[in-house]
Parts: structure tokens; sequence; C-alpha cells
């Protein structure tokens, strides 16, 4: 013990070892009255983890070729020991990161947690979105299916719409051939197991400083910095490691088990995580009749179509599909609300994020459905809900009526 | 909130019943495969049909014979001497069709994810005489069907018959016998949902496991969730 507590001198004289441990785990407070919506952020950081380490022994056998992408897939499916459990582990792990990261983002706006002073955790965690999004499309093409190839094709060709002529050229930089093909499987390889990857992991850290700099909002809204003990500590902080260590634990437990349920039992769950379609090898010449992208991707999907062509170009419906995003960014500034949770917003508010979540779903299925007809008809309708919910955000939150906000947390 | 979340839910709920829409196998609604995976002599069944009937033109390439063996539990000498029929075969060798070269049927690895069991069932119980095509045979699950009906000496051959609906689309009705195959209609049955069982393994061999591991993994888990609560209980005893 003695020497251990030498060894942690040597080294704190040298490294904030300690020192971070206190700031980040066990003298950060954070507020005592979190609930079911706060698992989800530490939920999203083990399944990153847990995407690196199977994405590290999938790499050990896949092979990015256009000729053995999909036969290596199988052979780890098949003849590498434990294979398909890696496998599995990882294709059910992308669909859960958007799972636990949609409900973490939608705790955010349920509680107002990217107002001032947080705008910054906000934007770090839409980028940290963004480049979930690029992570999960690229490692998308890997298995080289008919549901990569054509997906990748109708995705990146969304890049050729861009007028004045840059369309075609922009689009085949990032082919890197004319159609989807060997060069485009290499490079997204390459993207999807370092560059991503990489830039995912410093815009957790960012987040997470960010997050640890200004302290963890909570579902009243309360800012716990107001009220402090004589030494300095908030009166409804309580610190960080051992309380919410031991209660993510739980939440941990409890998210494996559902996680185990999905990846034993169902791992395609019915074609939502794993697509029947990709289970044919990719095949240029032969275009499958629907083209879906996974689940997480749809509601943009929905979106893109439906925005009429104008003069014979998607490219407003692609617009659209990119503004979708770029609004997430602008919440912070659009919301005019003078309290933070939902708690004590007034009807409209309640109301409008209700609303948003359930044009969010519904353009999420219809982006898995055929395009036409009345499901046009309700892409367009719940497009224009969504946008709504963002476009009339600063109107209806500065006429909300909204309850006083106590001074501190209630449970 | 939960009045939204269950609000949410019955909104997705009846998303995958419109899913399905149409009919799920070409002219007619799939029949519903009723195998089962744990039943080792049905899969042993489903493997020598396939040998002897599909793989003159197809492959499994995926699939060694190995690990066909270590599955279904048959030793490598039974399976090179009953149904491996090239000359010269390792155990490690992949399923690979014996079938000329320039043959072009499709891969069968996949087959029972790609099109699922319902459908490569419904397929092998519909084939009908059709003299207007090539092979003088058709399928009411796969039109136009390039292939012929290679266990038609066991079901016999049937005619289908058609009939206008409603909307005076010409429909499936039933199907006649035109002849007596050497296997009766149970017999015949029992043989395609054992050759489906099979190709329902080759698709993911690891279904033999999984439900079973998986099984363990959720127990471990729940047990685990005893002492992670009240280790948290333990923990959150002093805050007020």
């Amino acid at each position: 013990m003695k020497m251990m507590t030498a060894l942690l001198g040597w080294v704190d004289d040298r490294f904030p070892l300690t020192k971070m441990w206190k700031e980040h785990l066990s003298e950060y407070y954070a507020p005592k009255n979190f609930n079911f919506w706060y698992f989800f952020g530490s939920l999203a950081l083990m399944v990153l983890v847990m995407q690196i380490i199977t994405g590290i022994f999938l790499t050990m056998n896949y092979k990015p070729d256009e000729q053995l992408a999909f036969a290596s897939v199988e052979y780890i499916m098949r003849d590498v020991e434990w294979g398909w459990l890696v496998r599995y582990m990882h294709s059910t792990g992308a669909s859960a990161f958007f799972i636990v990261v949609y409900l973490h983002m939608f705790r955010g706006l349920m509680y107002g947690s990217y107002k001032k002073p947080r705008e910054l955790i906000w934007i770090f965690g839409m980028l940290i979105y963004v480049a979930l999004m690029a992570e999960a499309f690229m490692g998308y093409l890997l298995p080289w299916g008919q549901m990569s190839y054509w997906g990748a094709q109708v995705i990146i060709s969304l890049f050729g719409t861009i007028p004045f002529g840059l369309g075609d050229p922009i689009a085949e930089w990032i082919r890197g051939d004319f159609v989807i093909a060997d060069a485009t499987l290499n490079r997204f390889f390459a993207f999807h197991v370092i560059a991503v990857p990489l830039i995912l992991l410093m815009l957790v850290v960012a987040h997470i400083i960010a997050l640890h700099e200004v302290g963890s909002n909570n579902p009243d809204g309360v800012d716990i910095k107001k009220l402090k003990d004589d030494k300095g500590i908030p009166l409804d902080g309580i610190p960080f490691h051992p309380y919410y260590s031991v209660k993510d634990i739980v939440g941990v437990v409890v998210f494996l088990i559902f996680f185990a349920m999905i990846m034993f039992f169902i791992p395609d769950l019915w074609g939502w995580f794993l697509e029947k379609d990709n289970f044919i090898p990719a095949d240029p010449l032969n275009t499958p009749e629907h083209i879906v992208p996974l689940w997480y991707f749809t509601p943009f999907y929905a979106i893109l179509r439906a925005v009429p062509p104008l003069l014979g170009s998607q490219f407003p419906g692609v617009l659209a599909m990119a503004m979708g995003i770029v609004f997430l960014f602008l919440v912070p500034w659009l919301d005019r609300s003078p309290v933070r949770s939902i708690r004590y917003r007034g009807a409209i508010y309640k109301f409008a994020l209700t609303v948003f979540v359930v044009s969010f779903l519904v353009l999420g299925w219809l982006g898995t459905q055929p395009a036409g007809g009345l499901y046009l008809d309700l892409a367009r309708i719940f497009s224009v809900t969504y946008f709504g919910f963002f476009i009339l955000m600063p109107w209806y939150t500065m006429i909300d009526k909204t309850k006083p906000v106590p001074e501190r947390v209630t449970d | 909130m939960k009045k939204i979340i269950i609000a949410l839910i019955c909104l997705v709920a009846p998303a995958h019943v419109l899913a399905a829409g149409g009919h799920s196998c070409g002219k007619i609604d799939c029949y519903k495969a009723k195998t089962d995976l744990s039943d080792k002599a049905s899969l042993q069944r489903g493997v020598k049909l396939f040998v002897n009937y599909c793989m003159g033109c197809h492959s499994t390439k995926f699939m060694s014979y190995q690990r066909m063996a270590t599955d279904l539990g048959l030793d490598e000498k039974q399976v090179l001497e009953n149904l491996v029929f090239k000359d010269k075969a390792k155990i490690g060798d992949y399923m690979t069709a014996i079938s000329p070269a320039g043959m072009k049927a499709p891969d069968l690895s996949l087959v029972g994810r790609s099109r699922g069991k319902d459908w490569i069932y419904t397929y092998m119980k519909t084939f009908y005489v059709d003299e207007s095509k090539p092979m003088g045979i058709n399928n009411l699950a796969f039109a136009d069907v390039g292939m012929p009906h290679v266990m038609w000496e066991q079901e016999g051959m049937k005619k289908a018959v058609f009939k206008k609906d409603e909307h005076n689309q010409m429909v499936f009705d039933k199907f006649e016998t035109v002849s007596k195959g050497t296997m009766s209609a149970d017999e015949y049955d029992k043989a395609v949902l054992d050759l489906v069982n099979y190709l329902d393994y080759t698709g993911e061999p690891a279904k033999l496991v999984r439900f079973d591991l998986g099984i363990k993994v959720v127990l471990f888990l729940l047990v685990l969730l005893i002492p992670a609560y009240l280790m948290k209980k333990e923990f959150w005893k002093d805050v007020h």
C-alpha cells in the first residue's frame, strides 16, 4: 500500500493523474436528480468503446477488396472462431449507438441542456452525431452486399446534384471512380477504421471537457452551482464517482440485457439492423427494387424524397436534408425560452416537442417505404412539421407560458 | 412522458404489418416452413438431399465440408465417403458444385438469409407444368424460373389452375395432379422441410449455437443486475 502511494506520488509529480481523477470523477459534482434519461451519455461512450474493440478484431480478417470483401465477411461469420459474435456485436452496436445517441439528444431537447452556458457541448455533440453518420455510412459499404453498394451509390450521387457543374466532379472525387468500385471501398475502409474514429474520439473528449467545465444540467434545469456549502460544493451536487459510476453500472447491465437479446436472438431485427438484400453480393449490373438506407438515416432520406425536383434537379431535396441536420446545430440560439427544462415550460413547447418526435419517427418509417401516393403526401406533411419545430421555435418559445423554476432540484 | 412513448410505440408497430404488402412469394403468399434447427437428423437428411439434388449445379462456396460435418455431428470419413462426389476432395474444401463450367446457377450459401426459409419452402412446393416454357415447368414463387423441377420424380407433376378475382386479374386457385411421384404428398413435404432446414442452417451456421449462448448470457446479466442494483442502493443511502 505504501509503495502504491509512493508510486502515485511519483506519477503525480510528473503527470496530473490524481488531479484529473478528482476533476472528472471523484470531485466532479453532478446534480443528484439525474433520471432515466441520463444513462444514455455513458452508454454511448460504452458502445463507442465496444465498436472500437470489435472493429479491431473484425479488421484482422476483413479484406477491403471488391473481389474479397463479401467472402471475407462470410469467412468471419463461419470460419473465424467467435467471428459471428464479434460481427454481430459490431453490427448490432452500430444501431445501438444511434438508439442511445438519439435518446441522448432527445434528453437534451427535453431538458434544455443546450441552453447557455452549454451551447458548445451541444455543438460538439452534434459534430459527434455527424461524424457518427459518416462512420456508419462508410462502414455499411464494407460488407459489399447489394444494399451496401446501391445505398452508397444513391447517397454519393446526391453530391452529384450540386449545381454549377460541380456535382459530378465532386461525386467522382468522393468515389475515386465513375461508379462505386474498389477505389471507393478502399478509401471508405481507411476512413471507417482510422480517420473518422480519430475525429470521433477527439470530439468525445471535447464534449466531455466542455461538460465538465460548465457542469451537468439536470431534469429541473436548475443551476446547481448557484447554491454551494461552505466548502464550495454545490448543495444539490454529488460526486460523479462513486454515485453515478455505480448507478451507470446498473444502466449498463440493463442495456446489455436488451443488447444481448437482440444480438443473440434476432441480430437482423427483421431487416431493420441487417437488410436481407445485403446477403447478396454487390452486383453493379443489377439494381435492387427498393434501395433503402438503414433505419437511422431514413428520416433524412424521407425528407430528401419529399421535396419535389426543381428544373429536373434533386438538389433542393438534398439541401432540405442537409438543413434538417443544420437546424439541430442552431437550437441553442433558436430557443428563446427563459427556462431550460420541459417541466417548467408551457403547453406549447410540450406540444412542439411531441410533434417533432412524432415527425422524426414517422419520417423514419416513411424512408423505408417506396415513395409515392399517400406515403409521399405524408412525407411532405411531416417534413413541414419537422422544420416547423425549428423555424417557429424563436416565436413559440417566447410566447409560451413558463412556470417559476425552483431554487433547488426537486427530487 | 410515458404517454408519449406509448403513443410512439403504437405508431411504429403497424409499420411492420404494412411493410409486407402484396404477395410475399411471387404469385402467392409464402407458406410457413415449420423447421427445427435443433433437429440434427433433419439437417443430416437435408444435406443429403442438397448434395444429391442441388449441388449438381449450385454451390455453397462459403461453407466447408468440415464446418458442416462438425455442426451436423457427422464424422469426416462419413462425409467424404457419402457426401463428396469429387475425386481427391479434402474435408476442408468448400462445398462447390460439380457442374460443368458455364452453368450459371446462383450460389446458395446465403439463400436462407436473402430469400428466407419460407420462400425456399414455397418455391420447392409450387413447381407446375407449363408447356409454354423451355423446361416445360414454371413456379408460383419464382415466375419463369430457369431451373427444372429437380425433385419431380419424388413429388410427381402437377398443374396450376388459375381463376379470375374480383379485379378481373388471374390469380392462383389450386393444383391438380398430373402424375404421381414416388413420395406421398406428406413425404415430399417432409423432405422439402429437411432441405429448407439445411439451407436455413447454411445461411447462418451460428444459428445452431447463438440461441443457447444467448440464453446463458442474458441469465448471467440478469443475475449480475442484482448485485449491481444493491451496490447502487447501498451507495445512494446517504443521498437525500
